[in-house]
């Protein structure tokens, strides 16, 4: 394969949908790489500082919702000399074509990216999905 | 006559002429101010990869930087005087045969950022971690470095 780019700076990117928050504070998308093969729909989150237990994600008439809490990085001590990346949650819908079979839906949390395994089957009951860590 | 009517605005005299430029120019600014000012809007401060996060409290210096997906040993972190280097590369695998791409928004490559820190430090007293994607390197200042209390008597 062809040797390895640079990484360049990507800014984060805003939520940009008027859905109104609740509490303070900036809400980021995450970046997301989403495929698929005959039997299952994979979505790969990137969502650094979000903890296996802090990630919610809700699936309800074909809308994918996918957010995450971040803990503050820094300690009360601390002052700031260079701030170059903001801090905030992650926040992501996706409305799915295919059906999901909602019983067998796997999600992963490891090193902050969200690996999420939705096999395709009939349409069911919308039910939240517990997140194991990785 | 003429004269009267070019004093009676009030930026007075041969001035009123540029008064409407000025006023476009300083709309312009105002524009500018709330496509740049937002919070987590794309000013993108930091030229190299990863945008760092420099924090200091009275014994260390904190660097943090977002780097999902990489696995504590794929990455190089030195000290050098004040300097900090992190190197590394991300690397996303490959997913399989068959498969259909809906959507592609993450990266991978190499990366190789220097940082320097703005006092002397220990370099024998660096401690890097890696959690949940997010690197913090923590710095120890150099006991010269350190802020000294003076007593007042």
């Amino acid at each position: 394969m062809a040797e390895s780019k640079e990484l360049q700076v990507k800014g984060k990117q805003e939520v940009a949908s008027p859905v109104e928050q609740t509490r303070p504070g900036v809400v980021f998308t995450p970046d997301v790489d989403i495929f698929e093969n005959d039997r299952q729909i994979n979505l790969l989150a990137d969502m650094p500082g979000v903890d296996p237990g802090d990630v919610k994600i809700d699936l309800k008439d074909g809308l994918l919702t996918v957010s995450g809490e971040v803990q503050p990085f820094e300690g009360k001590d601390e002052s700031d000399v260079l701030i170059e990346f903001e801090v905030g949650r992650y926040y992501r819908q996706f409305t799915l074509s295919e059906v999901v079979d909602q019983n067998k839906i796997e999600a992963k949390l490891e090193d902050g990216v969200l690996r999420l395994t939705l096999p395709k089957a009939e349409k069911a009951i919308p039910r939240q999905i517990a997140v194991t860590a990785g | 006559m003429f004269a009267r009517r070019l004093f009676d605005f009030p930026l007075g005299g041969w001035q009123h002429q540029f008064a409407d430029l000025e006023r476009m120019s300083r709309q312009m600014d105002q524009l500018t101010q709330a496509v740049m000012g937002r919070p987590g809007m794309n000013w993108l401060s930091a030229k190299v990869f990863p945008a760092v996060n420099l924090t200091e409290d009275k014994d260390k210096y904190h660097v943090r930087a977002e780097l999902p997906g990489i696995k504590a040993d794929a990455l190089d972190i030195q000290v050098n005087g004040r300097n900090l280097t992190i190197t590394g590369e991300r690397t996303i695998p490959s997913e399989g045969e068959n498969i259909r791409y809906h959507r592609k928004e993450r990266e991978a490559g190499k990366f190789s950022r220097v940082i320097g820190l703005p006092g002397d430090i220990d370099a024998d007293n660096v401690d890097a971690k890696m959690f949940n994607g997010v690197l913090t390197v923590s710095i120890a200042k150099s006991e010269a470095a350190k802020p000294k209390q003076i007593t007042v008597h």
